[in-house]
């Protein structure tokens, strides 16, 4: 039987609870922002003790299904002030859905100033002080846990920024080769840290595993399901092949590569750190182009980065984070943006969030355009370390802004606006203004359609057809991130007509469920307008669904474009 | 009519055994359609063309000093 854990922080108590009706249909993002919509009060203090930290691996986590290992973290965000679903990959979302944990519930916070770490197992979860590990890094720390528990062990853990409650800090999980997949936006870590909860390890020994309803029909789906992912040419390919990277050159040729915080839309550094390049450089030094963050992953869009020494240097190398300290910042060596990226990892600190602060910061002075070797030394020595300027930039773009009176600074919800200039990409633009979730791109990937021409084409430089475009994406990927499958499924499904209805199948199988195409746009319906009336409970209004007001007076190069939706335009997004 | 220059960049494994950016010489008004095919491209493996940084159909007739970008269906996130 599935099972729901709850740990309270104030009184060091845990329970085992069953899985209310109402919550039985649901997992990942539906899971947790329906747990924190429905037990958080949307006006608490985010770091406070009224706060929950919920995670929930997806409906088809744990089962064969390629691609369905991703685990949802949601609470409320203190980067944003509104509801966060933020998911990821690693071992752990397979290993709670083997032990039958529907979702874990973090509620609380210790009193003192004790530290303190949680056991799961198929015994349910237990609190226990942590001394040994405090200020250590991620790697240290899944290394030290290996050492002690077994090299299997999942882990859940915090880095020193999550320990000071930076509101860039993430969460990092474990990945299947002892590295780091992160619960990314909106400062999750920060919560962790605020529930004095260095890191939850997994033990899934005796696990009952999954029981299928139809494993037959499971079985059929799964391969039609694994089939439409290994047949689209995004999937099957370009994904394996150049990862997420492929992309800087496409965005610079689209002009919508925010360059220099975002006053150009190319980057002449382009071809230093595209996609291409990448892909040369770590086949010639020995790492993996293709590299999968969980088991079960059969498209494999991450890699290994190795040094020039050819040692490991970095896994997970994102295009957002290279674009982020690339083009945003100038930065043209790929093994300074590495290097960057291995120890945002080590410290807990997203990647996207810190890029985009580094260029605010750039613009205020801080440190000259493009030094990466000063990016690597202030990631070190002033975020690693706490001091004054590190926890400025730690806090996010939005308070490098504030604190330097920077005007160009470029967040949605105080969240920093990832590697897609919305004036040039005007989808991705109307993405940012409503997701809930404050600037994200994964929310509502627009870039599918208005430049990959991925499930249609709609023309990325004019305001026809976007806000349909958006609202579609978003609803969909609602959906897509309570099964547990990775973002990526969403190219085959947008072409290949059999791919959808397979996912479905399979989770009916999973369930013995009789969902079809319209219950599960529902449920995407129902997660957006649940999330949204999370947010105005907590003070967020229309106005917040905006861009900030440079978008609308700079022209970006070359397409000479702006930012010109009306506030009426936005808000008939909401329409449905 | 006097040919006309056209800037041509290939990109992710359109690259291999070819260029990266090349100027070529075409008649005025010729189409995407017949560059791409006479570079040994199939017209099935074009993801995305783009003429001067704007998606282009495949009849676009390309003028003197456009920029052409030929990618292979590709994409991330
Ligand atoms: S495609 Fe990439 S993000 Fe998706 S599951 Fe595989 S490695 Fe993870």
């Amino acid at each position: 039987m599935d099972k729901i854990l709850r740990v309270n922080m104030t009184d060091l108590t845990t329970a085992i609870e069953e899985v209310p009706a109402e919550w039985a249909g649901l997992g990942g993002r539906a899971l947790t922002s329906t747990i924190v919509a429905k037990e958080v009060p949307p006006a608490c203090h985010a770091l406070g003790p009224n706060n929950k930290l919920v995670f929930a691996p997806g409906l088809l986590s744990g089962t064969a299904a390629s691609n369905s290992g991703r685990l949802s973290a949601g609470a409320k965000s203190p980067l944003t002030g509104g509801i966060k679903e933020s998911n990821v990959g690693g071992t752990a979302a397979q290993m709670f859905a083997r032990l039958g944990i529907k979702a874990l519930i973090v509620e609380g916070m210790p009193k003192g100033e004790g530290w303190y770490a949680l056991k799961v197992s198929k015994d349910g979860v237990t609190i226990e002080e942590e001394r040994g590990l405090l200020g250590l890094g991620n790697f240290a720390v899944i290394e030290a846990l290996q050492s002690l528990l077994g090299k299997k062990t999942g882990v859940i853990a915090i880095g020193p920024a999550g320990e000071m409650r930076l509101t860039a800090a993430n969460i990092s999980v474990k990945d299947p080769s002892g590295k780091i997949r992160s619960h990314g936006r909106g400062g999750l870590g920060a919560v962790m840290g605020s529930k004095r909860i260095k890191f939850i390890a997994i033990d899934d020994e005796g696990a009952p595993g999954i029981q299928l309803a139809d494993p037959e029909a499971f079985k059929n789906a799964s391969r039609i399901f694994t089939k439409a992912l290994m047949d689209h040419p995004v999937s099957g390919q370009g994904l394996p092949t150049y990862g997420t990277n492929v992309l800087v050159n496409i965005l610079h040729e689209a002009g919508g590569l925010p360059t220099r915080n975002f006053t150009h839309g190319q980057f002449d550094g382009h071809e230093q750190i595209c996609g291409e390049t990448m892909h040369d450089t770590i086949v010639a030094r020995g790492g993996k182009p293709r590299h999968g963050c969980h088991a079960g992953c059969v498209i494999q869009c991450s890699q290994v980065y190795h040094d020039k020494e050819g040692q490991y240097l970095t896994s997970g190398f994102e295009y957002e984070t290279i674009w982020g300290l690339g083009a945003n910042c100038l930065i043209t060596e790929l093994d300074d943006i590495a290097q960057a990226d291995s120890v945002m990892d080590d410290l807990g600190i997203d990647s996207i969030e810190t890029a985009v602060a580094f260029g605010v910061a750039m613009e205020a002075g801080i440190l000259p355009w493009g030094d990466g070797k000063e990016v690597v030394r202030i990631l070190r020595e002033e975020i690693g370390k706490g001091t004054a300027l590190g926890r400025v930039i730690g806090s996010g773009a939005g308070a490098v802004g504030r604190t330097y009176g920077v005007t160009r600074v470029p967040v949605v919800k105080n969240q920093a606006i990832p590697a897609y200039d919305p004036r040039s990409v005007k989808g991705i633009g109307i993405t940012y203004c409503t997701s809930p979730m404050g600037a994200d791109h994964t929310a509502g990937y627009t870039i599918a359609t208005n430049i990959l021409n991925v499930g249609g084409q709609v023309d990325p430089l004019k305001k026809d057809g976007q806000i349909e475009l958006s609202r579609n994406l978003q609803i969909a990927t609602a959906a897509i991130d309570s099964t547990g499958m990775c973002i990526f499924s969403a190219f085959p499904a947008l072409d290949i007509p059999e791919c959808l209805p397979a996912l479905i199948d399979m989770i009916n199988a999973r369930f013995g469920a009789k969902l079809t195409g319209d219950d599960v746009t529902g449920l995407g319906k129902t997660v957006l307008k649940l999330e949204r009336a999370f947010n105005l409970a907590a003070g967020l209004t229309s106005a917040d669904d905006r861009l900030p007001e440079f978008f609308n007076s700079d022209l970006v190069a070359p397409h000479q474009a702006v930012w010109d939706f009306t506030n009426e335009e936005i808000d008939a997004f909401w329409d449905f | 009519m006097a040919p006309i220059t056209v800037t041509i960049k290939l990109f992710a494994h359109f690259r291999n055994g070819r260029f990266k950016e090349a100027d070529h010489q075409f008649p005025p008004g010729v189409a995407c359609r017949e560059v791409i095919l006479g570079l040994g491209f199939r017209l099935g493996e074009m993801g995305i063309v783009m003429v001067n940084g704007q998606h282009a159909p495949l009849d676009h007739p390309l003028s003197e000093r456009d920029t052409l970008a030929l990618f292979p269906l590709v994409g991330g996130g």
